[in-house]
């Protein structure tokens, strides 16, 4: 008996149990490998990223203008460029994607119109931002006949409208029922519950949002092509094309001119590190949101 | 327990009088008779998504007087809480049909202007709600609702409603703290000051104590013995004890109807009906 | 008397208050439902004004645009077959890579990985999804690209390449830039998407029905194949779908290294384009009607494919909330 007993505790040698074993093994290590592999690439790249575009950040980077083949400069013009117009897009896009947010979750719910403006809302998330610029382009460029920063900003405005109403949804819907009901017991209109009690509520939540908003379209390159386009020289003419780091980035780096392969660089690394900072900034903020509940 | 036996005469002020409802468990001579009734509760049922979750229920709320709501849970009595404000009307799908007189109108007619009503009857909740705002902002909020008060009257309506609420001296000095930096008791009794502030002439209690430790709702019961005097108190809570303490009349309510309704000392010492006795002595429930 | 006329003015100004108040919580309520249709407006908006662009091309070449492969601006002759050959093979190649790494990395993190490193390596995949494609189109241009020409791709050609025809895909000189080093860079690119989203998934599965199955003796390996995976399947399916909808959709990462070329070869290593590197490389140099339009056409056709493939995306994670009764 005492025998038996401790065979099936052992391990045994061979059989059923030794196969399953054997695949659970092979198995986790694939797994463990492709962790490997996905981590590696993704490393590599911040690393090659850090390693160039390190090299070339400098005083004149950020003092000098986008220069000719050649010569020498800076990326002022394409920094003040992109700040400017992810303003401008910031400020058009909330105030829009808080409303549409606050229908949704507030007067909506369970309402057919809410579900559909909720999954159309869900595919503009992720909709590829390229045809956001020819939008744009079709409906601004064409009919004011020349590009400028206005179509850009409003390219990145109908990019930041999605992620602000899906994240204002999904704040306003954390905040405890129990918080609108006292305060409509006191005899608070709706809008008022909406507007002083949730908002206030929710407000860390959507701020993130905000900001995992500006993050996004730091970095957009697609909808600015043919919006913004870009200009060499220093402009702050709405009217006009603007310089834009993404845009920079791209023309520099298909070039082949090594200097202007370096700005590239630089300006990849400046955006990079921006968005890193805002989304660790939003994450740091929604830790805050969530921890005094 | 010695109010439970008030002179009705020295109740005559204000509300008008009003024939005494006729109330389930009306086998003995009707409880209260005579006092002024705040609310009348008239041959009320109430449907969730065509579920009826009250039958039938009429019962009186006096003026100045605390009545308690007991009874398992589920039974109805918070539903019956969020009649008389009518907070039932934040969700779609939700009915109440039969009467409900405040001072002679009746609040679930449809013509009424449900924040006019949550003004005059305040709500405070089973777990402390204050806003994320300051302490002062959270009892401005509802004053400057209906009230367009000067900076020095707002500061007296929000000093008498903390000390109404027995947290004066505990906030006087961090007014512009955050409401959500005081502890468990001290947030509920800030919802009570809240609620004062608006001056209703009802206040709702549901459950106000179950989410507080012994002491603070030691506290919160010794304010409303306070509050008595000046509003047409309702409670809805699962300790009888509490029940017994601060309440004059009690209405035990099961299964979503009204099973009987009196004097506190008599329901809880001579109840009339099988079921409240075996509740009240702890056999179910 | 007073006291009462002071009443009723009060009482009236109440009244006056309620009424006011009514009407800006329907002004309040009615401007939220406005800014809702407007979202509603802007995906509308886009597709008339694609199918308005697009006009012209359609009208010109009809049906077959979508079945030529030719590409000639000096002729202006345009066809979208090349490009939607590119977006479809980049995009194959993207999910063959990213599909099963990021399984791998997604088993890791819920089921291997000490308790200390979850959390910081599912905020690290978190941050890395929020990387813009341009830094992997530019990373891609610069070292992924020649190293694919340096060692990746004459090593492929002279293995995979020998074997009669699975050879034919990998024939050609290599170029470094093409559909290959595109379609490999996007799924390095997608891995964070779906990573992030299959361990969320992983981890609506209720500790119960995991910890029940431990319990029953089973492997990590069988708990995960056997019960997380059949009950998040269609989430993960979901993240899945999204991680296409952004791979087919996506520019940067791939106009940097796709070559631009318009044309079938049978080599997946040779130069090729996708509907977005099309567009992203041309638009602003199109002359004349026909080619602005033609490029506006292959947008029309990206947009249906993007919005079919995120629809279905859509549906089945809603599919899976209900499930878990969210």
């Amino acid at each position: 008996m005492t025998m038996t007993n401790s065979a099936t505790l052992a391990a045994p040698v061979g059989g059923l149990y030794h196969r399953r074993r054997i695949t659970n093994k092979v198995a986790l290590g694939l797994a463990l490998g492709a962790a490997g592999f996905g981590l590696f690439w993704l490393v590599a790249i911040l690393w090659t990223l850090l390693y160039n575009g390190l090299s070339s950040i400098n005083i004149a980077l950020f003092t000098e203008n986008t220069p000719p083949p050649g010569g020498e400069g800076g990326l002022l013009n394409a920094i003040f460029g992109s700040v400017i117009m992810t303003t401008v897009a910031t400020l058009v896009g909330t105030p829009i994607g808080v409303m549409a947010g606050t229908y949704l979750a507030e007067f909506g719910r369970n309402t057919k119109l809410a579900e559909v403006v909720r999954f159309i809302n869900d595919v503009l998330l992720s909709a590829p931002s390229i045809m956001v610029g020819l939008f744009v382009y079709e409906v601004m460029v064409v009919r004011m006949g020349h590009f400028s920063a206005w179509a850009g900003a409003m390219a990145l405005a109908v990019i930041v409208i999605p992620v602000v109403v899906r994240t204002t949804e999904d704040m306003l819907k954390l905040v405890p029922n129990s918080l609108r009901e006292a305060a409509a017991a006191l005899g608070a209109p709706q809008w008022k519950v909406i507007t002083m009690v949730a908002f206030r509520a929710a407000r860390n939540g959507m701020i993130t949002g905000v900001l995992l908003a500006i993050a996004r379209i730091s970095g957009e390159t697609a909808p600015l092509l043919f919006t913004a386009l870009n200009n060499q020289f220093w402009s702050a003419d709405m009217n006009a094309p603007m310089a834009n780091l993404p845009v920079v980035i791209f023309q520099y780096a298909m070039s082949p001119y090594e200097d202007w392969r370096q700005l590239a660089w630089g300006g990849a690394l400046l955006i990079t590190v921006t968005i890193l900072l805002l989304n660790i900034g939003a994450r740091l903020l929604a830790g805050l949101g969530t921890t005094r509940k | 327990m010695t109010m439970t036996h008030m002179d009705a005469n020295s109740h005559a002020h204000g509300s008008r009088m009003i024939p005494p409802t006729a109330f389930a468990g009306g086998e003995r001579p009707i409880a209260g008779a005579g006092l002024p009734e705040k609310i009348s509760v008239r041959n009320l049922d109430f449907f969730y998504d065509g579920y009826r979750a009250l039958k039938n229920i009429s019962l009186p709320l006096y003026d100045r007087q605390v009545t308690a709501f007991i009874g398992p849970s589920g039974c109805g009595k918070s539903t019956l809480l969020r009649i008389l404000n009518r907070m039932y009307d934040l969700y779609p799908k939700q009915v109440a049909t039969g009467e409900v007189m405040l001072d002679g109108t009746n609040i679930l007619s449809p013509k009424q202007d449900l924040n006019l009503l949550r003004a005059r009857v305040g709500m405070v909740f089973q777990k402390p709600t204050p806003f994320p705002m300051s302490i002062y902002d959270n009892i401005a909020f509802g004053v400057r609702l209906y009230e367009k008060l000067s900076k020095a009257d707002m500061d007296e309506r929000i000093e008498f409603s903390l000390r109404r609420a027995a947290l004066w001296d505990e906030v006087k000095d961090k007014l512009r703290q955050n409401g959500m930096s005081l502890s468990g008791g001290q947030q509920q009794r800030l919802c009570i000051a809240r609620a004062i502030a608006v001056k209703p002439s009802v206040l709702l209690l549901d459950e106000p104590t179950s989410a507080l430790d012994p002491i603070s709702t030691a506290k919160c019961e010794e304010l409303v013995d306070e509050l008595r005097s000046d509003y047409c108190i309702a409670i809805v809570t699962h300790n009888m004890q509490q029940a017994a303490r601060i309440s004059n009349f009690t209405a035990f309510m099961y299964l979503g109807e009204l099973i009987e309704f009196g004097n506190t000392e008599e329901i809880f010492t001579n109840p009339t009906k099988e079921k409240t006795s075996e509740y009240i002595t702890g056999r179910f429930g | 008397m007073t006291e009462i006329a002071l009443a009723l003015t009060e009482q009236a100004s109440t009244t006056r208050r309620a009424r006011r108040q009514r009407l800006q919580d329907a002004a309040f309520r009615n401007a939220t439902l406005a800014f809702a249709l407007l979202v509603l407006l802007i995906l509308g908006g886009v597709t008339v004004s694609l199918i308005d662009g697009a006009l012209p091309a359609l009208r010109a070449f009809g049906f077959g645009f979508v079945a030529t492969e030719v590409w000639n601006p000096v002729s202006e002759n345009f066809g979208a077959l090349a490009p939607i050959y590119g977006t479809l093979v980049t995009s194959i190649i993207a999910m063959a890579v990213g599909i099963p790494v990021s399984f791998g990395i997604a088993l890791f993190i819920t089921e291997m990985c000490p308790a200390w490193l979850k959390r910081p390596l599912g905020v690290a995949i978190e941050l890395l999804a929020g990387i813009p494609s341009i830094i992997y189109g530019i990373w891609g241009l610069f070292v992924f690209a020649p190293f694919m020409q340096s060692t990746v791709q004459p090593f492929l050609i002279s293995t995979l390449g020998q074997i009669p025809g699975l050879g034919n895909l990998f024939m050609g000189p290599p170029y470094g830039i093409g559909i290959l080093t595109a379609g490999l860079i996007l799924g390095i690119m997608v891995l964070p998407f779906i990573t992030s989203i299959t361990r969320d998934v992983f981890e609506t599965v209720p500790p119960m029905v995991r910890e029940s199955a431990y319990g029953l003796g089973a492997t990590t390996w069988e708990v995960v194949w056997n019960v997380v995976l059949p009950y998040t399947r269609t989430g993960v399916m979901g993240g899945v779908m999204l991680g296409l909808g952004r791979a087919l959709g996506e520019t940067m990462a791939v106009t940097f290294v796709i070559g631009n070329a318009h044309r079938i070869s049978s080599s997946i290593m040779a130069p090729g384009t996708t509907i977005s590197a099309s567009i992203a490389n041309e638009f602003t140099e199109a002359v004349g009607d026909v080619y602005t339009s033609s490029l506006v056409a292959l947008g029309l056709i990206l947009f249906l494919i993007t919005f079919a493939v995120l629809s279905l995306a859509k549906l089945m994670l809603l599919r899976l909330q209900r499930k878990a009764g969210v």
